[in-house]
């Protein structure tokens, strides 16, 4: 006998939302499947906490169809809300309850919560569970947050920029907890504006930029779609003459130098290397490299930061 | 677990916190017991005529039921507005919102802990007047004074709540909470007695419930009590305003930061 399709876990269509004359989302299709980890990645304003908001019921939409474990969370009941665990941006905790006492408190909201000593344990808070809030680090406090996220066992998992203002060392402990999280077969959505992050914990990625995805796949495959260029990055004195025409139109200048992206690098660096040996200038700190995820994501976000705010 | 029990749950939770704060809970229970002690060293040997009694008493006989009101009115009012103001600004609210936790049973909690703390604080400014002021309890007028002391608590809850509307952030909220609570106090027959007060200024501080408490609390309190002690027209005035809060509250109450 066939089974049916298992419906996905998130299926987006036609998302917009609009705060007035601003379209933060305009348009955006998704679709999570079950036990997938899913990064939204996108810089400050892009529009993703606007469309995480929406699906966890915070928000409403201006048009489109959302469906969040086969509901609208736009009419979310009680029922609803004790399957899916939200992890806000940053959030308060009472800061004389224990970190036992803050996941008990929570567990007591939901039908089927999970036991305290795996919430604790998943979160790495095990040895600090009768310390009081106000004695925890940040990034302790951090995992707390997502400890309550957990309390009710979930079966989808919303993760609002899970690592923001941590030093390296606690990123790298939130991805371990992240990954665990995983493989307890939770469907994650996070957001992040950290490429590493997205490539480290996701198994898809949509980069979001100016309220619309430009692009989505796995990360090694967004990779791939740039995969005929080449960036060739380089530093020139001022006042040196123009660059040729054949490689100007593909130079972006900044402060840190020149940047060629060239489909055709042989010719580019033939154009460029000719044009320096003419004119007797140095190319300082001559590179050559292919795109990493990073150039990629720069690229496509490229000029959005300052288009919205959410 | 029934909502009731969830409830209680969140009762407990509030109240473990707040006692695991001493030095919080300590000025919070010495804050009303200072201006008693206070007003009684300014005033203490001046007499009133706001117990409309055959003659003058002493003024200390005013400020226990006066400081009560007060004291009330701290720990619902000022309390609640200033607790959610902060809570609602980290995201605590918005948060438990996300959560299957009917919105109500987080605002009870509140509420309830804060009545709790008010109980306390009753009983400490009149049990401090008794001791060191020589001001007996009611007696037949009891029913009065803790029926009164109850919509006192409703009412001032209610407007705790709706006044976080126009909070616009939680550093703002003291200045606000105080700005719309202090000028009653002194004009409504709390901090001073209104005897030579000029008769507008009575007029005006009817229309808020302050006056109706402190009013509705000196009657229970009254050093020459006549009848039951109740007075009705306090009391519905602070009912209709207790309505009024939470009406007020249904419709502009903020689950979110406001940005």
């Amino acid at each position: 006998m066939l089974r049916p399709m298992p419906a996905p876990a998130i299926n987006v269509r036609g998302l917009r939302k609009s705060y007035g004359a601003l379209e933060a989302v305009q348009g955006i299709d998704l679709e999570v499947a079950e036990g997938e980890v899913f990064a939204l990645l996108g810089p400050n304003g892009a529009g993703k906490t606007t469309t995480v908001e929406i699906l966890e019921g915070h928000r409403e939409r201006s048009a489109g169809d959302v469906s969040v474990l086969g509901r609208d969370p736009a009419r979310a009941d009680r029922a609803h809300r004790a399957r899916i665990g939200i992890v806000l941006q940053s959030t308060g905790l009472n800061q004389y309850l224990t970190a036992a006492e803050t996941i008990n408190l929570y567990r007591g909201f939901y039908p089927n919560p999970r036991p305290l000593d795996e919430v604790l344990n998943v979160v790495g808070l095990t040895e600090k569970r009768d310390e009081r809030v106000r004695r925890l680090s940040g990034g302790q406090q951090r995992r707390l947050d997502v400890g309550i996220g957990l309390a009710g066992d979930p079966d989808l998992l919303f993760l609002d920029e899970p690592t923001t203002g941590f030093d390296p060392a606690a990123r790298r402990g939130a991805w371990e907890m992240v990954k665990s999280l995983a493989s307890l077969g939770k469907t994650i959505l996070l957001t992040t504006h950290y490429m590493d992050e997205a490539q480290a914990l996701a198994d898809r990625v949509a980069i979001i930029s100016a309220g619309r995805i430009v692009a989505e796949g796995p990360p090694s495959t967004l990779v791939g779609t740039s995969e005929r260029v080449t960036l060739i990055r380089f530093r020139v004195p001022s006042g040196s003459p123009p660059l040729p025409a054949a490689i100007e139109a593909n130079a972006r200048e900044s402060a840190a130098g020149v940047e060629i992206r060239a489909e055709e690098a042989t010719l580019a660096l033939h154009e460029l290397t000719g044009w320096a040996l003419e004119h007797g200038i140095t190319l300082e700190a001559l590179e050559v490299t292919r795109p990493s995820l990073e150039d990629v994501y720069l690229e496509l976000t490229r000029g959005a930061e300052q288009v919205a705010s959410t | 677990m029934s909502d009731l029990r969830l409830a209680a749950r969140q009762v407990g939770y509030e109240n473990k916190a707040f006692w695991r704060n001493p030095a919080a809970a300590f000025f919070t229970f010495a804050f009303p017991l200072m201006f008693l002690v206070i007003f009684n060293l300014i005033f203490g040997s001046d007499t009133t005529a706001r117990f409309g009694c055959a003659r003058k008493f002493s003024v200390s006989n005013f400020y226990i039921p006066a400081v009560t009101a007060f004291a009330v009115i701290s720990a619902c009012y000022t309390n609640i507005a200033i607790t959610v103001a902060f809570t609602r600004d980290e995201g605590v609210l918005k948060r438990l919102r996300g959560t299957p936790l009917p919105s109500w049973v987080y605002l009870f909690g509140r509420i309830v802990h804060a009545i709790i703390i008010a109980i306390i604080l009753v009983v400490i400014v009149v049990l401090f007047g008794r001791a060191f002021y020589n001001v007996d309890l009611p007696g037949k007028t009891l029913p009065a004074f803790i029926a009164t002391l109850a919509v006192g608590a409703a009412c001032f809850s209610s407007l705790g709540l709706a006044v976080t509307a126009i909070i616009p952030n939680a550093d703002a909220s003291p200045a606000v909470v105080n700005a719309t609570i202090l000028p009653l106090l002194f004009i409504s027959d709390v901090f001073i007695p209104l005897d030579k007060a000029p008769k507008y200024l009575a007029t005006f501080s009817n229309i808020f419930p302050v006056k109706h408490f402190s009013h509705g609390l000196l009657t229970a309190y009254s050093p020459c009590p006549t009848g039951t002690g109740f007075v009705a027209s306090d009391l519905l005035v602070m009912g209709a305003w207790c309505v009024a809060g939470v009406l007020l509250s249904a419709r502009f109450f903020s689950w979110e930061p406001r940005t």
